[in-house]
């Protein structure tokens, strides 16, 4: 069955029609030649995929793309409209990544960890969940662990977050 | 991937008779369990009911506790200040799960009704009864290590890996449920089956019924509470095992206890016997580990590959002593 779909793709309307069965992720890739999003597992385990939708960083490979008619989504890409943004300075100045295949994830999933972080949220390693959480290391290694590096560029990539987050983070 | 048609209905009453018209229809939630199904052949709906926009997105005050509505998607949960304050117990075991983007999208409602993680289930090659009933489970004598050590069968030994489904069943939550013949309420602890001879079936529910919302009760011990996971890797890795406890201490001793176990059975495992054991004892390891004792006296280890899972009844019991000893000397 394909279905008729509207989405708001790094600021440009689009319209597409999508078997239902399309993921976010491939219609984005496929249908809609937006190709920052990359496809590493396909089941939700390393977070190559995360986009920001209406602005929450999630897993464009686990949602179908008839579900989210109407939304919003950004990707890398789309952070980088008016020159990189912060979070992809800071993963520049700080030399994080080398192949570069999972860091249109990783700073799409770094906007979305720094936003919680603003809000206050809580993660898995804050010791008083009720307090407000203070953005250390452990913190920002265990907010962004949904994002895999076959590289194994973590070290520099939580330097980058790091700074990033005291820079202000989001834009 | 077979065809698959598509509908997002006005309201739950629609929504339940979509789904309760058609056996092969399914309702669609955040999507992290089911869509990774339908592209492993696991599930093979022919019609997904999508009810993210239909189901309650709020936390409501409700006699002294709170009602989450189905739709409260796993992230928002874990930093609502009354569930950090009052239930920290159900944050952590949030906080504990899967990874920011999928808390992001996994709701109330789809998370404790995500099936087992067990590889074997997830292998449409593999013989398995809960995926096709009547095949065998590859899983006994196979790779044990994430399997269960109380309530299995003949016929099942998987494990039921919510982190969130611990924490509520420990804390005496309660489901509600709209159906094709009305509503009703289930206590969160009978929601859950274990398999028997029917581990297809892993929880109480009827096709077509929709969970519309879980309800805490007031539970003022809760405010001391914990959630401990211990796994694999420090994070992003299910549970090999998890304890969620709250506890009521004075004076050295403990006056009541709610606790619940993970990674140890189909079902999250709610430790009465533990919580008996417990009540006017001492708050000393000995005590904690009596309890341990008392709930584990009828767990069976697996054997399998790599030593099967024998490992999971002394680890268990480390993670209880740890978990209560932690909350009995934290401050008031
Ligand atoms: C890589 C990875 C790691 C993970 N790690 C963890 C972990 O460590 N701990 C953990 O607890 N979880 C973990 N998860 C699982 C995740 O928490 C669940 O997939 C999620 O909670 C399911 O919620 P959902 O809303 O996405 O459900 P869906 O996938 O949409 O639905 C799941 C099931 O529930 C049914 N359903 C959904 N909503 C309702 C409703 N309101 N009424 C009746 N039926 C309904 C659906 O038909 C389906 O059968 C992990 C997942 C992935 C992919
Ligand atoms: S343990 Fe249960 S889910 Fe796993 S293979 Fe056996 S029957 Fe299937
Ligand atoms: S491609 Fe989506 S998480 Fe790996
Ligand atoms: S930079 Fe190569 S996978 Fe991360």
């Amino acid at each position: 069955m394909d279905a008729e779909i509207e989405l708001t793709v790094d600021g440009r309307r689009r319209r597409v029609s999508v078997d239902t069965r399309t993921t976010l992720l491939d219609a984005l890739r496929q249908r809609l030649a937006v190709a920052s999003p990359k496809k590493g597992c396909d089941h939700g385990q390393c977070g190559a995929c995360t986009v920001l939708l209406d602005g929450r960083r999630v897993l464009s490979c686990l949602t179908l793309a008839v579900a989210q008619d109407g939304a919003e989504v950004t990707t890398a890409d789309g952070l980088a409209a008016e020159g990189p943004h912060p979070v992809q300075r800071a993963f520049l100045d700080h030399d994080a990544f080398q192949c570069g295949f999972c860091t249109p994830g990783q700073v799409c999933s770094a906007v979305g960890a720094l936003d919680e972080a603003a809000r206050g949220w809580p993660s898995a390693v804050t010791t008083d969940v009720a307090a407000e959480p203070e953005l250390d290391r452990a913190e920002i290694a265990e907010r962004m662990s949904g994002n895999l590096c076959r590289c194994g560029a973590y070290a520099r990539i939580v330097d980058a977050v790091q700074a990033a987050g005291r820079d202000g983070g989001a834009r | 991937m077979r065809p698959l048609d598509y509908r997002a209905p006005a309201d739950a009453a629609e929504a339940v008779a979509a789904v309760a018209e058609r056996p092969d229809a399914a309702f669609l939630a955040g999507g992290t369990n089911l869509v990774d199904h339908l592209k492993l052949g696991v599930a093979r709906p022919g019609l997904l009911v999508d009810v993210t926009s239909l189901v309650p997105v709020e936390i409501t005050e409700q006699g002294g506790g709170l009602s989450i509505g189905a739709g409260v998607r796993n992230a928002d949960l874990a930093a609502d200040p009354r569930v950090r304050r009052r239930y920290p117990v159900l944050a952590q075991a949030l906080l504990a799960g899967a990874s920011g983007q999928l808390r992001n999208m996994a709701t109330t409602g789809g998370n404790p009704l995500q099936r087992t993680r067990c590889a074997y289930f997830q292998d449409v090659s593999t013989p398995c009864n809960k995926r096709e009933p009547g095949s065998g489970c590859s899983a006994i004598g196979g790779v044990t290590r994430q399997h269960a050590i109380l309530g299995a069968s003949d016929a099942c030994i998987a494990t039921h890996p919510s982190d969130m489904a611990v924490a509520l069943a420990a804390l005496d939550a309660r489901v509600r449920v709209l159906g094709p013949g009305g509503d009703r309420t289930i206590p969160f602890v009978d929601l859950h089956r274990l398999p028997g001879d029917a581990p297809e079936r892993d929880t109480v529910l009827e096709h077509g019924e929709l969970i519309t919302a879980i309800d805490l009760p007031a539970l003022p011990m809760a405010a001391r509470s914990a959630y401990r996971k211990v796994r694999d890797r420090a994070s992003y890795a299910f549970a090999l095992v998890s304890v969620a406890a709250a506890v009521d201490v004075a004076g050295g001793v403990v006056r009541d206890a709610r606790i619940a176990l993970g990674g140890v059975a189909h079902k999250p495992w709610r430790a009465h016997r533990a919580e008996d054991a417990l009540r006017g004892a001492t708050t000393t390891d000995d005590s904690y580990r009596a309890a341990a004792e008392a709930e584990l006296a009828d767990a069976v280890a697996q054997p399998g590959v790599d030593g099967g899972n024998a490992f999971k009844i002394p680890l268990l019991t480390r993670t209880l002593v740890a978990t209560l000893r932690d909350l009995a000397t934290e401050e008031a």
